[in-house]
């Protein structure tokens, strides 16, 4: 692994322009119809080390950013530029090895273990794949020792992933992403379905294995207070679109998008002298297949103005900070809505 | 090399066993069917054993050799290959029908050569009903057994190919399913049969070629099913390669299904076979027909009922004891119970 | 004040694994659980899964999965036990004095007949009112949740209607009857966070204007401090801790409920290590004699593993079960002196 110390961190991961859709075919010849925007002229990058939260709710197209990087999808256009390759122009054997940079965690424990399979073979999987590992008993103390690292007892490993609770199998997977010695890991809601008392022990984990081994994470999450612990780096997507990306306690201090405003208003607070007011973001999220014209938000969006009916704005930026929104166009612009 | 054929068949059967050892090695290794095993010998014991039985007696009627017909016996060839059962029936043959353990032929009242040990009966050509019932066993076995061995490889690869990879595939499956699953069955098990002769394997290939579509479709809904789930995802971002997960994730998440399907497409085969015989086209030896011919019997004045009655019960026997031991498994392979915590 | 609803000693057992012989043998998922609700206030069930939140207030109802029992305790609704009731009583009790929601309005909702059709059951089943009235009624009841164009929803299916507008017809449903309590569980987790904070203030809103009580069931201690009065903390089939509301979310009692807030990663600056519960929830078969958090206690000691620990009342109306805070407590005053890390 790297063991040069980096005077400026790499990028590791730099996505541009990268757009993802689902064909919506219908009829009998099963004609395309329309299409959903999944995601839509994505920009990010990730530094070695560090980590970048994709956040936004449902339907917003984080997860399929994150197969598409890891080409579980199909884009149609951009660069998913990792180590320096472009991605999408690698053939099928190229890909095969850059996968092995690469891995992925998912959200549901449960279904991202083939449960009939020994949770020995599982990890050792990948290791076979990208032959790590002289023989079956060199994968074997391999096995041992990654469960050890993620905290679980070596003994277990000839068992089967429904004999483990929810938080021991997410463990199980990050051994099994681990074995094969990636540089960026995407953690696809990873503990969003554990419990707060799991998810803290497993929040613990990858930040301690994120300064043993060096790796980089894109975590994609829902959840805001999760993010705030973790990441480095945060981008916010809406209905397709990143809408403001910047560092994290700079982001959640100074929100610029109205957005990532109401984002961060409606998360209920803890703290017993903060009770909500009015909920910040009303209405429900539009189709991604037929958008809004202009800023696709603006159809929730309290601080809307005539122009964003009709225009659609760019990523500003400024400061290390960028925002999908007129208020935060440079030079000028009316503050206080239409 | 002419082989004969009962050389052959002992072969085959030979084979069939040393598959079936291989089977058992393998669930006792894996812990997960060896535990299903256990509950379902714990659920169904009564249902095991019948089912065993049945084996049983079909295994020891599938060696045949030749030789060793004592000199007496009139009703065999000297050399004709013969199986156990054979000939431990060998020289009990009477004239005509005589009735459970009679002393006496039923039509005319001679006496018997073997008064009183015909347990069962004759039929009308003096063999015994006993005898002819375990024969049936065989039969039964070979045809539930054989059938499904064709159908169901046929329909995996057809229905993981169409689930697995879609496309083209998928509509050319669909395709052959829906123009298979339109015509009358019987109908082209009849035509089938016709063109390819009557005989044990035209049978076994014609019902094999008309019930592979129901498998066919579920494990093809099945496996669009579990292609989506993250552990597949999370194997081809390890680097497998597409037919490795096939081999390794899909087809050991689908091996409850073929468990279950095969037990209990058997039962429905053999009574299928027990249709043909009753038309005539049929496996020879088997209890459809000897089913079929009690068409005549039955009319007859007093009845002659214990050959009918020999062969329904067997069958009766075997039909419920496999449905049994089928629905059992079906609930103790139901994979919603590896999904639970502890 | 006698309480509108009053839960004695609530227990219900489902079978273990092992063939016991007797009735009252089995793994208590709801063990001894006492607690009020008053008219017109908001308590929160709080626990993480496995703690038998959702089952007590399945119990209430009298709605326990098979194999699972209510075997002892009382459930006093206006002085009356409901547990006493035969089941057609009951079924007069539930969806109009004691009304339920669910967690996923995705599977909560027929997907074959439509929202408004859907309500308009639910209101002629308690009230002998004509179709048009009724339906009447129904569109009241949208408007009241804040359901647009109101008229169109009626006739829609529930797959053309979002998450938070299938939960808005699921509480509108609820609410047909005017029920005295509205149990809740988990009503807001299957939304996303923006749509979550439009149903939390209508739940408060709805609260206030009618006055109904409400059960809250959730493992969101956000949620909590949105829309709760009081709180109950339950861990392994029991309960830990009762508090008012700031009380709880700011000088914990217990230590379960201060590992819980110390783990919610709002509340540490990133850069800290979140402060971590080891070890994992205890299944019920191997649940210790004493006191079930004891595993996992950073408190323990010699008592905890096995005494069960006796209810303790401090000051302000709170209780609390355990060891640790016996010993330190000074029963003269009501302020328990551990501070958070």
């Amino acid at each position: 692994m790297s063991a040069a110390p980096a005077l400026e961190s790499e990028t590791l991961l730099r996505v541009e322009g990268l757009q993802t859709w689902y064909p919506i075919r219908a009829g009998v010849m099963q004609s395309r119809v329309g299409w959903v925007q999944a995601a839509t002229d994505v920009s990010l990058e990730l530094a070695a080390g560090r980590t970048l939260a994709l956040v936004g709710e449902s339907g917003c197209g984080k997860t399929t950013v994150g197969r598409s990087i890891l080409r579980l999808e199909t884009p149609q256009a951009g660069r998913i530029e990792f180590e320096g390759r472009d991605l999408l122009e690698l053939d099928a054997e190229e890909l095969r090895a850059a996968r092995q940079r690469i891995q992925i965690i998912f959200q549901d424990p449960m279904a991202s273990l083939d449960p009939r399979m020994r949770v020995r073979d599982q990890i050792a999987e990948g290791m076979r794949s990208f032959g790590i590992g002289a023989n079956e008993n060199e994968r074997r103390d391999r096995v041992a020792s990654l469960l050890e690292r993620v905290q679980l007892d070596p003994d277990t490993m000839d068992r089967y992933p429904h004999e483990f609770s929810g938080g021991q199998r997410q463990r199980i997977c990050i051994a099994r992403a681990l074995a094969v010695e990636p540089r960026l890991i995407v953690c696809d809601e990873s503990v969003s379905a554990l419990d707060v008392s799991i998810q803290a022990q497993i929040l613990n984990l990858l930040r301690d294995l994120q300064e043993e081994l060096d790796l980089s994470y894109l975590f994609i999450t829902h959840d805001l207070s999760v993010v705030r612990y973790l990441a480095h780096d945060v981008a916010v997507m809406y209905l397709g679109k990143i809408v403001e990306t910047g560092p994290t306690e700079s982001l959640f201090r100074d929100p610029a998008h109205p957005y990532t405003q109401g984002l961060l208003a409606a998360i209920p607070s803890i703290d017993p002298l903060i009770r909500g007011g009015a909920p910040p973001v009303l209405g429900d999220v539009p189709s991604p297949s037929d958008p809004p014209r202009g800023c696709h938000f603006h159809t929730r969006c309290a601080s809307v103005m005539d122009r964003c009916r009709v225009e659609t704005p760019a990523m500003f930026a400024a400061n290390g900070r960028a925002s999908r929104c007129f208020l935060s166009e440079p030079g000028g612009e009316d503050e206080g809505g239409a | 090399m002419n082989v004969e054929p009962y050389i052959a068949s002992n072969v085959v059967t030979l084979v069939l066993l040393v598959g079936v050892g291989f089977l058992v090695a393998f669930v006792r290794r894996n812990r997960l069917w060896r535990e299903a095993a256990r509950t379902l010998w714990s659920r169904r014991k009564v249902a095991i054993l019948t089912v065993g039985l049945y084996l049983a007696i079909g295994v020891l009627d599938s060696f045949a050799w030749k030789g060793g017909v004592p000199e007496d016996v009139v009703d065999v060839l000297p050399n004709a290959p013969l199986t156990l059962v054979d000939r431990l029936f060998l020289g009990t043959r009477e004239a005509s029908y005589s009735a459970p353990l009679a002393e006496i032929e039923f039509y005319g009242g001679q006496p018997l050569r073997h008064p009183g040990t015909h347990l069962l009966g004759t039929d009308i050509l003096g063999r015994d009903v006993l005898y002819l019932s375990l024969k049936g066993a065989r039969v039964a076995l070979l045809i539930g057994g054989l059938t499904s061995l064709i159908a169901i490889p046929l329909a995996l690869l057809f229905g993981v190919g169409a689930g697995y990879f879609g496309g083209r595939f998928d509509d050319f499956v669909f395709f052959l399913i829906s123009t298979l699953a339109s015509m009358p069955g019987l109908l082209l098990l009849i035509t089938l049969i016709m063109v390819m002769g009557r005989g044990t394997l035209s049978v076994c290939v014609a019902l094999g070629v008309t019930s592979w579509v129901g498998f066919c479709r579920l494990s093809r809904a099945e496996t669009l099913k579990l292609r989506e789930l993250e552990y597949v995802s999370a194997a081809r971002a390890l680097g497998v390669s597409e037919p490795a997960i096939v081999l390794r994730h899909i087809l050991p998440n689908l091996a409850h299904l073929i468990v279950i399907t095969f037990v209990l497409m058997f039962s429905g085969l053999v009574l299928s076979e027990a249709v043909l015989s009753w038309l005539g086209i049929g496996v020879d030896g088997s209890w459809g027909q000897m089913i079929d011919g009690a068409r005549d019997e039955l009319s007859r004045e007093p009845i002659i009922w214990w050959n009918i009655g020999a062969a329904g019960t067997a069958l009766f026997g075997l039909i419920l004891a496999v449905n049994t031991v089928g629905d059992a498994i079906r609930d103790v392979l139901d994979p919603r119970t590896l999904r639970d915590s502890p | 004040m006698s309480a509108l609803l009053e839960v004695r000693d609530l227990r219900t057992t489902f079978p273990s694994s092992k063939r016991s012989a007797g009735p009252d043998d089995g793994l208590p998922v709801v063990d001894r659980v006492s607690f009020d609700l008053s008219s017109g206030e908001v308590l929160a069930l709080v626990g993480e899964s496995g703690s038998g939140k959702s089952m007590t207030a399945l119990s209430i109802l009298r709605l326990v999965p098979k194999p699972g029992r209510v075997v002892a305790g009382e459930v006093r609704l206006g002085g009356e036990n409901l547990l006493d009731y035969p089941v057609t009583e009951m079924r007069r009790v539930r969806g109009t004095r004691i009304s339920m929601i669910f967690q996923e309005p995705m599977t909560s909702l027929n997907p074959v007949v439509t929202a408004g059709a859907q309500v308009i059951e639910a209101i002629q089943l308690h009230d002998s009112i004509g179709y048009a009235d009724a339906r009447a009624r129904t569109r009241e009841l949208f408007v009241e949740v804040g359901i647009p164009d109101p008229d169109a929803r009626l006739d829609a299916y529930p797959h053309q209607l979002s998450g938070g507008l299938k939960q808005r017809v699921m509480i509108a449903m609820a609410l047909s009857t005017r029920p005295e309590i509205l149990i809740a569980d988990e009503p807001t987790t299957a939304l996303d966070v923006t749509i979550q904070a439009q149903i939390l203030a209508l739940l408060r809103d709805l609260q206030r204007t009618r006055n109904t009580a409400i059960l809250l069931i959730t493992h969101d201690l956000g949620i909590v401090n949105e829309l709760a009065d009081r709180v109950a903390v339950m861990y392994a089939g029991r309960i830990v801790e009762v508090a008012e509301r700031t009380q709880l979310l700011s000088n914990p009692l217990h230590p379960y409920t201060q590992g819980l807030l110390r783990s919610i990663p709002a509340r540490s600056a990133a850069g800290d290590r979140l402060p971590e519960i080891p070890g994992t929830v205890p299944p019920p078969s191997q649940w210790p004699s004493g006191c079930r958090f004891s595993t996992r206690c950073p408190a323990r000691f010699e008592p905890c593993a096995d005494v069960m620990p006796e209810e303790l009342r401090p000051a302000g109306g709170r209780r609390v079960w355990c060891h640790d805070v016996a010993r330190n407590t000074n029963p003269q005053t009501d302020e328990h002196g551990e501070e958070e890390a």
